[in-house]
This record gives structure tokens, C-alpha cells and sequence, in this order.
């Protein structure tokens, strides 16, 4: 009876399984039709957007997102200059306006019209967001001249503005103002929770967010009505993040996924070989650096110390070594193509000068200092941190090291508990003056300046320098300014430099125009992408 | 009978408050999740709001309470990530990773039981020695390499199968989406649980030849042979019956290794499941949802041992008056 009974079940529940098969095989040749009708990009990420919302952080990840869903006013292009986006012209009007012609018969996702109501109203937002508040305090209120036209105006000469409205994204101000069926305003810029903007979008991008769920799969749809005909081919592109090095280079070897980014060094070589994947590299602007803290360790108040830290670490030996040539050493803060650039630094690396210097200054016999690094956070770090502490010993000092992921290292940095600390820094603006602000200049708790100068370096010279620089708008009077701080650094071994990170990307050879849509923001423009 | 079941049920409130602070004392040491959901260049004084706000910033007694206060009625915090209530996005993972260990279990029964009955049988043979050389390398492989070799192989090498990912998923009903149903989800299917069951397999082979081994030694079995029954009905109904006991406890006390071994498994296969969204957890600093899964598995075994346990009491009084001694 009992096996009757059992038997009975399991037909019907195979019944059952065979009746849903037969619907999804009618679902799957729908969907093989549509998605025949054009071209599906398949793209891995280390990690994927944290919202819909542009607003709710600043990090690569939602800039990479931005760019898909929607436009910028202006836009970097390979060669770091502006290219014209939503506005379609500028002019400096007076040293605190600049006008913009916004481009004419552009709709969001929703249907509704751009206009420069639609700036007025980003903007206004971006200066209530925790993470833009601070890079948008130049910004005044803007002046709404006509439907396609708009003066930003800062609230004094300000060299960057451009460079700010690379992130100026226009959002949809009908579609995004009033309350949801939760009742809660629709505008609520929320990091945490529910909230509107967390989960719909309408921007002007080539692509729509037609489903997502975070850390498994986004499908995003080409936007049938974008204002810009010239541009890529693809008509959808599925997201995954994929957070395993190892796994996301093999979904891009066994051919299951078209884009990788980004790609862990040490398979490099292993891309480069293979035939039907091509690796895309770039000298990138995030630099390495380690900071000596005069506050814990008193010898460093001492140039000669520095000096002799510097010299000890062989940063051209890490690059060839330790990252196989994939990064570009540094001696100091500004990548090459930036204000502050100085391209005649000479090599610090001189063992025999260290150890003279140590002596000089008394230290001969060394001593003992702490290191920290993440383990987690930049390319190599653990073991870029354990070469230098082996390179320090050669002039006697004793580095303790210790690494953690960066969820704990942060903490750990900003309490200072280590006499050398590691930080990597990108600078938000693409501009030489965000690098000093944020690690060379004397801290400052009322103007958040040397927020993580955990050196305590502090040099009132560098400090004028930087701040005219902020009020220049000559730009080679600027860029001269910006000079000299960065040789005031370099002269003064304010800290030990190690190189740029590389960028890297890997796509497999269906893509056509990979190396045209990759700048060195890391911001791929995916609308502009073509397939075979 | 009463007494014991209060006692007892006393007891698996007490485990899980150990484990709700031990749950939280890791909360506090595993980072700041602020710095995950900022900005670089945010200020220290906005951060500060914004953990004020969040609660991070109370004493870790009130934070326990608070979390206490709201697991009682179901709530287990918010997750920072997700952005949804923590229980919701665990019960969300949970389909993934029950089908991931029921995938596995039917591997192992299938593969353990006649390897396991053969190897007892016939010990000598070449087969066997086979069986039992593969099982102890098995075990002596980590499990994220195996799954990596695998995806080497068989994705990499000879693209037979997909090397991440759930692939294609039915909505069995609402909150439950399964790849059993297309080709494309078992077709996925195979490498996790492949690299799973490497690892459990070997126990399994081990324990059914031993239980075996010791069966065939018995009166009975000799006593069946002796009167003229088909040697496979010897084994199967009357040997093999009598191991099953031992196999089942053990299987039971596996399951919990088994949800530690998903957690590598599913991370390297990009499986999205509980196993990977708790080391995502972790290492995006998302406190909450960390500290919500380690309580729900807590409160899972812990409400399945209490059962079993009160159900041994039922049916076997002995068990009741043990505790007193």
C-alpha cells in the first residue's frame, strides 16, 4: 500500500516537472529569437553596481554603472581631454560661470524630455550626497538660462569645474520627484535601505536596468530611443559579478563570458598566450606609497632618515619583480598626463647612500618600526609590504608587518597604529591637487585636508601651493604650481613612492573595438562597444 | 517526560545565546562596514553621522539587546548590501545551497553503497584497492582546488561544462527558483557537486566497508549463505540492511562539515548560495547579514537537535533519566 501510495506521488510529481519543461522550452526559443536579433555582451565583474542609484556612492563600480545607464555632461576621452556628451558646447563666461549648450531631442528611459531642469536638479542633489558633497562645495547654484541652456557657477574661480562635470550625470528630475507607493519621497538618497532610486532608474544611457539582482545577475537592454545613433552594437549585456580571480579568468578562457575586468596579474602571461583572448592593459593613476609617521617615530622627523627609507626601497626591482612590469614605478604622486607631472625625477634607489645616511644621523645600528598593509585591497599589496620590509633591513631597521583585509585595515589606518602604513590613491577629480590634499598636506580636522596624511608630514609651503592652485583657472599657471609642490615633495622624501597600478581588461576576440572604449578612469564605454 | 522536554528546550535557548554573542563579538572584529559604503574621500565627521545613525556607535551590550529584541520577532537586521531585511536575503540563498548538498547526497549514496559493499566483499581486489587509494586522496585535496582543477578541465580545457554560475533556473514557486528542471542547470550542477562529494565520498566508502565487513563476519549472514539464498540478497537485504544504522547517524552529524565545505565550493563556482553570500558578507564588512546567517544555521542545527533529541526521549526512557546522573 505504502509503495502504491509512493508511486503515485512521484509520477505526479514528474508529471509535474515535465509539464513546467515543456513551458520553459517555449520561454527559451522566445527569448533565443530576441536575443538573435542582436548582440549580447557577457561581462564579468570583480564586483557589481551597489545601486541603481549614481548617488548613493562614489567608487569605480557605480561610475562603471553611470556610464551604462546613463550620460555625463562631458566625458573623459583616451588622451584625457573632454568630449561633449549631454552638452553639446561650453564657454567660461566669467571666472566663476561656466555655460553650458545642452544637446537638444534627448529623452530618458522614461519618455520625459532632457532639459536643463534636469542639471539644475542632479546637481542639487550631488551637493546633499555624502559621498559628492565634498567635491561639489566650489559649486553655486546654477542658473537655468533656457530649456538647453545652463551657467554652473562656482562660488570662486575654480580650475576643476570641468573635471567635476564628468560626474554631473543628469537624472531624470519628473520621473525621480514625488513619493512611491511606500509613501517615501522618490528622490531619498539612502546607502542602507529601500529606497526608490536604489531599485529604478531613468537616465539617458545606452542601456536600460531591465532586471537585477545584486551580487548575482543585472541584464541590462540598449535604450531604443538613445540620442546617439553612432555608437556600438551591443543590444544587451549580462552582468555577473564574479569575485574569485581564479574563476572569473576561467569563465573568460572557457568562453563564457566576452569581458573580464578586472584581471589579477598573475594570469597575464596565461591571457596573452591563449589565442582567442586579447589582454588590454594601461599604465593606470592609482599610485602605491607608504607613509613614515614623525608623530610615532621620531628619527623621521629627521630628512636624513627619510631620506635614507627612500633610497633603501628599490621600487623599479618591485615593478620588475613582484608585479612582472605590469605597473609604472613612481617617485611621485601625478601619473604622467596630469597637472602635476614632473617628468625629470631621477631614480631614488642607492643602498650605499642609505646606509651613509643612517649613520650620518646617528642610526647606524637601525631600529625597530611597525608596517601595516591590506592584504586584499590593491595589486599585490601583501607582498609588495613584505618586500619592502625585506629591503629596510638591509639598513638595519627592523620593520614588524602586519596585514588584514581591507574591511579591517581602514580602522586600523586612520588610528595610526603603525609607524609606516600603506595607501594607494586614486584621485576623484583625475587632478594632481587631490593626491597632496588627501596625503601630503598638514591635516586639518575644520578643512578635511590631509585626511589620510597618517605621515603627519606637514610642509605650509606644499600647503600654499596646492590652495592657489585651487583658486587658478590659467591652467599652465596652475600646472606650474602644482609642479613645484610635487618637487617640494620629492626633494623632501615626504614619503616613500612606489608606482601606478596597471589597468587591465580581457576580452575575448568577438569584441572588436576593446582597446578603443577603455580609458584610464577604468569607466569602459560599453555603449560604444561593437561585436562581431 | 515534561520535565525533560523543558530541560532540554531550556538547554537550546541557552546554546543559542552563546551563539548570538559570540555572533556579534565576531561582528565587531570584522571591519567597519561604513568604510564599505563610503566613499574614499568621504570626511571622518560623516562617517561618524552615518554610524550614528546605523548604531554602530553603541555600547556592545545595547547593540545585542536591540539585535536580541528584534530576533525574537523574526527580524534579524538589515542587510548594508542588499538592502533588504538579512533573514529575507538568507532565505533568498537557501534554495541554491539545499539543491548544491541534495545534488551531493544523491552522488554519495549512489557511488558509496556498492563501492563501499564491494570493497568489503572482495578487500583484495584491484578494484578496491582503487577505491580506497582515490578515496584518501579525496580527502587529502583541499576542496577549492579540486573545484578549480575541475574548472581547468572540464571548462577551460574541453569546454564540455559551464564554469560558473547556476545557469538557466525555473521558478519551482515563489522563492524557490531550480536548475533541476533544464538541461542548462544540471549541466551546471555537475562540478559543484562533483567537488563536494570529493570531499564526503571517501568518509562514506569507509564507513559502509567497515559496517560491512563486521556484518559479513556474523551468524546470521553465514546462516543465510548456508541455506541456499542469492548471494546479492545476502548482502543487500541481509547485510547491507543491518549497516544502514551507523551510516545514517554519521550522515547526520556530516551534514553540519558539509555546509562548511559549500561555503568553498560555492565561492569558487560563483554558486549563489548561503555558502558564498556569508564569505561576501565578510569580506564586504556587511556585520548584519554575517551575523543573521551564523545565527539562523545556529538556530537550525540546533532546533533539529533538540528534536532529535526529544524524540530519542519518547522512544527511548533511558535517555530521559541519563541527564540526572
Amino acid at each position: 500500500m505504502k509503495r502504491l501510495l509512493l508511486l503515485a506521488l512521484s509520477a505526479a510529481l514528474l508529471g509535474l516537472a515535465v509539464a513546467g519543461c515543456g513551458e520553459q522550452k517555449k520561454e527559451e526559443a522566445s527569448k533565443a529569437e530576441s536575443a538573435a536579433a542582436g548582440k549580447t555582451l557577457r561581462l564579468a565583474i570583480d564586483a557589481d553596481p551597489v545601486s541603481l542609484d549614481p548617488h548613493v556612492q562614489l567608487s569605480g563600480g557605480m561610475l562603471q554603472y553611470s556610464h551604462m545607464v546613463f550620460d555625463p555632461l562631458v566625458r573623459w576621452t583616451k588622451d584625457m581631454k573632454f568630449e561633449p556628451r549631454l552638452a553639446e558646447s561650453w564657454e567660461q563666461i566669467d571666472p566663476t560661470t561656466l555655460r553650458f549648450h545642452l544637446r537638444k531631442g534627448v529623452t530618458f528611459h522614461s519618455g520625459n524630455p532632457f532639459t536643463a531642469k534636469d542639471v539644475a536638479w542632479t546637481l542639487a542633489r550631488l551637493k546633499q550626497a555624502i559621498d559628492y558633497k565634498g567635491l561639489y562645495e566650489p559649486f553655486g547654484e546654477p542658473v537655468i538660462v533656457d530649456d538647453h541652456t545652463i551657467d554652473i557657477k562656482t562660488v570662486r574661480p575654480y580650475g576643476l569645474t570641468l573635471n567635476m562635470c564628468t560626474y554631473i550625470f543628469p537624472m531624470d528630475s519628473v520621473f525621480y520627484t514625488g513619493t512611491d507607493d511606500k509613501g517615501l519621497p522618490k528622490d531619498a538618497n539612502v546607502k542602507t535601505e529601500y529606497s526608490f532610486a536604489n531599485g529604478n532608474e531613468s537616465g539617458t544611457g545606452p542601456f536600460m536596468v531591465t532586471s537585477y539582482e545584486p551580487g548575482q545577475k543585472w541584464v541590462l537592454k540598449r535604450f531604443q530611443n538613445y540620442w546617439d545613433k553612432d555608437t556600438g552594437n551591443v543590444s544587451e549585456i549580462v552582468l555577473t559579478p564574479i569575485t574569485e580571480d581564479a574563476t572569473r579568468v576561467a569563465a573568460l578562457l572557457a568562453g563564457d563570458v566576452d569581458w573580464i575586468m578586472p584581471v589579477p596579474p598573475q594570469d597575464y602571461e596565461r591571457i596573452r598566450a591563449t589565442e582567442k583572448v586579447k589582454l588590454i592593459t594601461m599604465p593606470g593613476t592609482r599610485v602605491i606609497t607608504f607613509q613614515m609617521n614623525v608623530n610615532r617615530v621620531e628619527a623621521f622627523k629627521d630628512k636624513r632618515v627619510r631620506e635614507a627609507f627612500v633610497r633603501a626601497v628599490n621600487n623599479v626591482g618591485i615593478v620588475q619583480t613582484i608585479m612582472k612590469g605590469d605597473a609604472t614605478p613612481a617617485f611621485q604622486n601625478s601619473p604622467q598626463g596630469y597637472a602635476g607631472h614632473i617628468a625629470d625625477l631621477a631614480p631614488l634607489y642607492d643602498l650605499e647612500k642609505a646606509k651613509q645616511l643612517m649613520k650620518e644621523a646617528g642610526y647606524e645600528q637601525g631600529f625597530v618600526v611597525s608596517m601595516i598593509a591590506p592584504n586584499n585591497r590593491y595589486v599585490n599589496d601583501e607582498k609588495i609590504a613584505q618586500a619592502v620590509a625585506a629591503m629596510l633591513a638591509k639598513i638595519n631597521v627592523k620593520v614588524e608587518l602586519r596585514t588584514m583585509p581591507k574591511a579591517q585595515f581602514w580602522d586600523e589606518f586612520d588610528a595610526q597604529v603603525a609607524d609606516v602604513q600603506m595607501i594607494g590613491w586614486h584621485a576623484d577629480t583625475e587632478d594632481s591637487a587631490n593626491y597632496i590634499e588627501y596625503l601630503n598636506a598638514c591635516p586639518n580636522k575644520e578643512t578635511g585636508w590631509g585626511q589620510y596624511n597618517s605621515a603627519n608630514y606637514c610642509n605650509a609651503k606644499v600647503d600654499e601651493l596646492v590652495l592657489a592652485a585651487g583658486g587658478e583657472t590659467d591652467m599652465a599657471k596652475r600646472a606650474a604650481m602644482l609642479q613645484e609642490a610635487e618637487r617640494m615633495l620629492y626633494d623632501d622624501f615626504a614619503f616613500i613612492p612606489l608606482h601606478w597600478q596597471m589597468l587591465s581588461w580581457a576580452a575575448s576576440n568577438k569584441v572588436a573595438n576593446a582597446e578603443e572604449i577603455v580609458n584610464v578612469m577604468d569607466f569602459p564605454y560599453f555603449g560604444d562597444l561593437n561585436m562581431e | 517526560m515534561f520535565a525533560f522536554i523543558i530541560r532540554r528546550i531550556s538547554q537550546a535557548v541557552l546554546v543559542m545565546l552563546v551563539i548570538s554573542v559570540i555572533g556579534f563579538a565576531i561582528k565587531q572584529n570584522v571591519g567597519d562596514p561604513v568604510r564599505e559604503i563610503t566613499g574614499i574621500s568621504v570626511s571622518a565627521a560623516e562617517r561618524e553621522q552615518l554610524r550614528d545613525q546605523l548604531g554602530l556607535n553603541d555600547p556592545f551590550p545595547v547593540q545585542w539587546a536591540r539585535f536580541l529584541g528584534k530576533a525574537v520577532q523574526g527580524d534579524l537586521g538589515n542587510s548594508f548590501y542588499f538592502k533588504r531585511p538579512a533573514l529575507e536575503v538568507i532565505l533568498s540563498k537557501a534554495p541554491a545551497t539545499l539543491e548544491l548538498v541534495l545534488a551531493t547526497s544523491i552522488i554519495i549514496v549512489l557511488l558509496s553503497v556498492p563501492m563501499g559493499i564491494y570493497a568489503a566483499v572482495k578487500p583484495k581486489s584491484w578494484l578496491s584497492r582503487i577505491f580506497m587509494g582515490a578515496s584518501i586522496v579525496g580527502v587529502s585535496i583541499p576542496v577549492f582546488l579540486t573545484a578549480i582543477l575541475l574548472i581547468y578541465i572540464f571548462s577551460v580545457g574541453l569546454g564540455w561544462l559551464p564554469s560558473y554560475g547556476r545557469g538557466q533556473l525555473v521558478t519551482l514557486f515563489p522563492g524557490w527558483d531550480t536548475g533541476f528542471l533544464t538541461k542548462d542547470g544540471l549541466l551546471h550542477l555537475v562540478m559543484p557537486s562533483l567537488a563536494l562529494t570529493s570531499i564526503m565520498l571517501p568518509l562514506f566508502i569507509r564507513l559502509i566497508r567497515a559496517e560491512m565487513k563486521e556484518v559479513l563476519e556474523s551468524e546470521y549472514i553465514k546462516f543465510a549463505i548456508a541455506k541456499g539464498l542469492r548471494p546479492w540478497r545476502v548482502l543487500l537485504v541481509h547485510g547491507f540492511k543491518n549497516t544502514l544504522m551507523p551510516v545514517i547517524t554519521v550522515g547526520g552529524v556530516q551534514l553540519g562539515t558539509m555546509i562548511a565545505f559549500t561555503i568553498l565550493t560555492e565561492t569558487v563556482f560563483q554558486w549563489k548560495g548561503m555558502g558564498s553570500m556569508f564569505i561576501e558578507a565578510v569580506e564586504r564588512a556587511d556585520s548584519s547579514l554575517m551575523v543573521a546567517y551564523l545565527v539562523f544555521v545556529g538556530f537550525v542545527f540546533v532546533t533539529v537537535n533538540t528534536v532529535v533529541d526529544l524524540i530519542y526521549g519518547l522512544v527511548n526512557p533511558m535517555v530521559r533519566v541519563a541527564g540526572r546522573k
